[in-house]
């Protein structure tokens, strides 16, 4: 018991620990959504399809008991959503912002009317590598079990970040979501491009709220989701649509997430709710520094409706 | 199809131009028709969705005939629920007279009701008239409430502030402060599985409307839904809110206060959110608890899209989606479905909705300038 009480010193690790094990849905949906902003459209349903990837992933696993292969399940419901926000986004007067808000109620919905008799039902959950196998203070061990998904995330940053600069499709991407003209004097068609963008978007939100359900808090419930999905599309606009940036920006959010029950584990429980409320309120205040009337955001897609 | 039929009516009609009631007939019918039909289309999609689980739509749609609308218990229900919804959906309707889509009713609704329990309990004992204590615990809502969609707006206005994004993010925090407030500070230490604020004195519990169950909620909603009418339709500050909502460079070019009405009709939005809190506070629960996020404000934005932004036509469809909510229950029941049924057909119509937006100026029969098109070609 000598070792493990550590006294003020667990709030900081607690966040460091919470910012990774927090953050890692944060990453996926940012990415995800970055990639379907970049091509010019916003998808506000991500909310909704995280819950229904976090009940996809859980129900697979529970019937496969293989937890990667409810990952795969997620991502590809996930990229149902995603095909169908493109599809229907491509008539002319439908609005993607509405139709984004219409899936946010319709995964959601739709995750509580599957999953129902999921939970009860434990399922096996992700792997995580014990980084702090070097210590003997449980805090430090708990705080260093990094999940697979963290590091796969943070590769996947990286690699978005090179493949949008150096590759043929990060290119294309970058053209539609600057000019469908432009785009089209290319011979690209605008529409297609979008519609993939969304999907693949959709399929990383969906893996994010697999990470939820299969890892941390780790069980599918109704109230799984916090509004990550939801934060995730400000935390795009705050790392200006740069893959790198929206890690960061996601490690940030994850200890502001982390703030709540990490103070609480140090026995501070007055004004429990307001600390949970942190990165809401983060949220909220790095838009309103970010965001400036009478100019473009720096980096902006020229086709995004939501900074027109 | 349907142009060839348009075509055939207006020439056996001998009416080349069209006649100006039946120009003002077929532009009123496009906003009503259209709707409709994609509310048919969105049930139609959900009953394949019951087909494809091996349940029967028609049982869905006699029980929810039959848990909302057919007998007087059943509309007592519905009217119930629909109170809640008139107010929600005003809350979405007016700001998207302006081009603004504000999602985040439920904060609003949270904190008005928060305050309507504060005040509730500063005013118990004092003696102060029923009617006035009900008068103080109204005005404190709407303005907690209106100050939150107004902050919204302001944001929207003067920082540039995406109000979508804010507005649910402040509906998290609105929450959040509710919860801290009825489990801290406001906190009666009599209610121990479900802290609440201190019950309200019954001098100040809105009652019934008589002869009925329903709750005085009903009719205030239905009265601000008219008052936003007038608000909009009838008012030069309504004209000059659609002529923003058309145009916002153009508004400002014209010297129109942008910036007021702006966040003027956010506050009045809000005000309506906060309305409902302070609703089901004083009419239903008594208390303030966690129950006042109960989603009212999300099914607010679904009402307000159905009406297209006509806070006329909010009343009818608040009354069918109280409707479809007073039947989940007895659905839940005979059909052995979650109560996520609800939801699930009211994202269905949502997605049907949005996407009949689309079909507008497209039908020759709904479009009198399409009508001499013929002529010239």
């Amino acid at each position: 018991m000598a070792t493990s009480d550590i006294g003020l010193w667990g709030v900081p690790l607690a966040i460091l620990g919470g910012a990774i094990r927090v953050s890692t849905p944060f990453i996926f949906v940012s990415l995800g959504e970055t990639i379907t902003e970049r091509s010019g459209r916003i998808n506000l349903g991500l909310e909704g399809i995280l819950v229904f990837g976090a009940m996809t992933a859980y129900a697979v696993a529970v019937m496969t008991a293989s937890p990667w292969l409810g990952l795969a399940a997620a991502a590809a419901a996930g990229s149902c959503f995603g095909l169908f926000h493109g599809w229907i986004c491509k008539f002319p007067k439908v609005n993607d912002i509405a139709i984004g808000i219409a899936l946010m109620l319709f995964g959601t919905g739709f995750a509580f009317f599957l999953g129902k008799s999921f939970i009860q039902p434990l399922a096996p959950h992700l792997p995580a590598i014990p980084f702090g196998f070097w210590s003997e203070i449980p805090q430090v061990r708990a705080a260093l079990d990094v999940n697979v998904l963290f590091l796969i995330g943070a590769a996947l940053a990286v690699v978005l970040w090179w493949a949008f600069r150096n590759t043929r499709i990060g290119l294309i991407i970058r053209v539609v979501g600057d000019s469908a003209d432009a785009a089209r004097a290319m011979g690209v068609n605008p529409d297609r491009v979008r519609l993939y963008s969304t999907a693949a978007g959709s399929a990383l939100a969906a893996i994010g709220g697999g990470y939820l359900s299969l890892y941390y808090p780790g069980s599918w419930n109704e109230s799984i989701s916090s509004g990550q999905g939801l934060m995730a599309v400000a935390l795009v606009i705050f790392a200006r649509w740069n893959p790198l940036g929206c890690f960061a920006a996601a490690l940030l959010f994850g200890g502001a997430g982390a703030l709540g029950p990490a103070l609480q584990s140090v026995g501070v429980t007055h004004g429990y709710y307001l600390f949970y409320a942190a990165p809401y309120v983060l949220t909220l205040a790095i838009m309103i520094a970010t965001s400036s009337p009478g100019r473009a955001l720096a980096g902006a897609p020229g086709e995004l409706s939501i900074t027109k | 199809m349907s142009e060839a039929a348009s075509e055939t009516t207006f020439e056996a009609m001998g009416d080349r131009h069209g006649g100006n009631l039946r120009a003002w007939i077929a532009r009123r019918a496009e906003g009503i028709v259209i709707p409709l039909a994609a509310l048919l289309a969105g049930m139609a999609a959900f009953s394949v969705f019951l087909l494809v689980i091996d349940k029967s739509p028609l049982q869905l749609f006699d029980l929810m005939w039959r848990g909302g609308f057919s007998s007087w218990f059943s509309i007592q229900n519905t009217l119930s629920r629909t109170a809640p919804l008139l107010l929600a959906g005003l809350c979405v309707a007016l700001p998207a007279r302006l081009g603004l889509v504000v999602i985040g009713g439920e904060g609003a609704i949270a904190l008005g009701g928060v305050a309507t329990a504060a005040v509730g309990e500063a005013i118990a004992g004092s003696g102060l008239p029923g009617p006035l204590g009900i008068a103080a615990m109204a005005i404190a809502g709407m303005a907690v409430g209106g100050l939150w969609i107004g902050g919204i707006g302001a944001l929207r206005h003067y920082r540039a502030v995406n109000e979508t994004i804010s507005s649910l993010l402040m509906a998290y925090i609105a929450i959040a402060i509710m919860n801290h407030l009825v489990e801290g500070p406001l906190r009666d230490p009599a209610s121990l599985n479900k802290p609440s604020t201190q019950p309200l004195e019954a001098a100040y519990r809105i009652g019934s409307i008589p002869g009925t169950d329903v709750h005085w909620g009903l009719g205030v909603g239905v009265i601000a839904c008219i008052l936003c009418w007038i608000l909009i339709e009838k008012t030069s500050w309504g004209f000059a809110a659609r002529i923003a909502g058309g145009n916002m460079r153009a508004a400002q070019i014209q010297g129109l206060p942008v910036g007021r009405l702006i966040v003027g009709f956010c506050a009045v939005a809000g005000a309506c959110a906060g309305l409902v809190g302070m609703l089901e506070v004083a009419a239903v629960h008594g208390a303030a608890n966690a129950s006042l996020a109960a989603g009212y404000g999300y099914t607010g934005i679904l009402v307000a899209f159905l009406a297209r932004q006509n806070p006329l036509a909010v009343i009818p469809v608040a009354i069918l989606l109280g409707g479809i909510d007073a039947s989940g229950g007895l659905i839940q029941r005979r059909m052995h479905l979650p109560d996520a049924t609800v939801l699930v057909l009211q994202g269905m119509i949502f997605i049907s909705i949005l996407f009949s937006d689309t079909f507008y100026g497209r039908f020759r029969i709904f479009n009198p300038e399409l009508w001499s098109e013929k002529e010239r070609t």
